[in-house]
């Protein structure tokens, strides 16, 4: 049988910790009328819930909401607190759990990606060097193919560029085919692009680690580089 | 950027909003004649960071007119709920990297059954983590559907697309527009 919970055990240190870090996010307002967790694709896994996670925090039981693998299953889409009445921002509640776990204990995967972002510039762990000869062998295939595109032009670094582009680093590590198309189209729309070659990974696999020193690193160096470096208008997500 | 406030002058854009903007300004030739009589139905998969993350429909609302400009108006079959209150498919934040396997696919049956419920045979992914999470839930609960990035389907509209830029297109685009040769028409 459940065992009932006692609360006068119970302090809010997560809360307040939390609270602090996002004054916005109004966790005392929460009505528990469960709209969160009525649209959320993660609500009973592992038997957990957004509503059930936020009442914990609110009832003090830190210590099972940092054990709890839910935050990990989570993926902060934020389609509870758009729905949520009073706007309560579960998403960054959820971060901050991520964030309370020790860095060698969160998910090894999400971690990995990680760390080599911040070394490579890319989740991959590409060199930048191996990159830039991806790029130039597929262009090379595609000017030999089609002789509408033996004019293609792919450049690195190219200052001045109106825009530099990311990459999703697993396209050229695992499908570089999947380069071409995205090139044509440029090349078709006679776009002015270049690829940075520092922290040109479009992914980013800190913010999911919710290692936020190595997030800003990785924003603040690609920024860096964009601005005083390459001095392009535009910065282009591609994906 | 703006979580640490680093300043910069570049403005920061979607490769979507500007296929959009390239269309309508004509810069980018398209069209949907390729798919009139093979009437093949496409539908999308709304990315939360270019949806309900940036507080407005604008760049899903593009991604719309792209993939119609392509594909055909009456050959587009959207998802409900769809745009800002999309349901994630379940591969964001890290999930595919981030080992609860089972939770992440059961997560993603409800992308699964929306996918379904469309009828549609092709799955335009402008994400790549949608586009592996949505691929593998094909896969894994026995879809029949193929998942296309964006770029695939806009290239072959334009009668662009190379032999080996074909990986997820499905039997029926395999070879369209190649000729026999195997080089593009």
């Amino acid at each position: 049988m459940a065992e009932a919970i006692k609360l006068q055990e119970f302090t809010c240190d997560f809360k307040d910790e939390v609270a602090n870090r996002i004054p916005e996010a109004n966790f005392d307002l929460c009505l528990t009328c469960g709209t969160c967790t009525g649209g959320c694709p993660a609500s009973e896994q592992y038997g957990m819930d957004p509503r059930k996670f936020l009442r914990m925090l609110l009832l003090g039981m830190d210590d099972e909401i940092k054990k709890s693998p839910w935050a990990w299953v989570c993926t902060m889409c934020g389609r509870c607190m758009s729905a949520c009445p009073m706007k309560i921002n579960i998403p960054k509640f959820v971060y901050n759990v991520r964030a309370s776990w020790d860095r060698d204990k969160r998910p090894k995967g999400i971690r990995g990606s990680c760390d080599q972002h911040i070394k490579a510039g890319n989740a991959m762990g590409v060199p930048k060097e191996d990159f830039v000869f991806t790029v130039e062998d597929v262009a090379n295939e595609i000017r030999e193919a089609s002789p509408e595109f033996s004019d293609l032009e792919i450049t690195a670094d190219r200052v001045g560029a109106y825009m530099a582009l990311n990459q999703n680093s697993r396209e050229p590590v695992t499908e570089p085919d999947e380069l071409g198309p995205l090139w044509k189209i440029l090349h078709r729309a006679k776009a002015d692009w270049t690829y940075p070659t520092v922290m040109w990974g479009g992914e980013n696999y800190c913010m999911f680690l919710a290692d936020d020193e190595g997030w800003r690193y990785i924003m603040e160096e690609f920024v860096y580089h964009i601005e005083h470096n390459l001095k392009c208008k535009v910065v282009v997500n591609t994906e | 950027m703006r979580k640490y406030n680093i300043p910069h002058t570049f403005e920061f854009k979607s490769i979507i909003e500007l296929y959009a903007q390239w269309i309508k300004d004509g810069t980018l030739k398209v069209n949907s004649d390729w798919n009139k009589d093979l009437k093949i139905k496409f539908t999308v998969q709304d990315p939360c960071n270019i949806g309900r993350k940036i507080g407005t429909n604008k760049i899903v609302d593009d991604l719309r007119f792209v993939v119609k400009a392509v594909v055909g108006e009456e050959n587009f079959v959207d998802m409900v709920p769809n745009r800002s209150n999309n349901y994630c498919c379940g591969g964001g934040g890290g999930a595919l990297q981030g080992g609860h396997t089972e939770q992440r696919r059961a997560y993603g049956k409800v992308k699964f059954d929306q996918i379904i419920e469309t009828g549609a045979k092709y799955v335009i992914t402008p994400c790549h983590n949608c586009h592996a999470q949505i691929e593998d839930m094909c896969h894994h609960y026995g879809g029949n559907y193929h998942t296309l990035h964006l770029w695939t389907i806009i290239c072959l509209a334009m009668g662009v697309l190379g032999e080996n830029e074909r990986t997820y297109l499905g039997p029926d685009l395999a070879e369209f527009g190649l000729d026999i040769e195997g080089g593009i028409q």
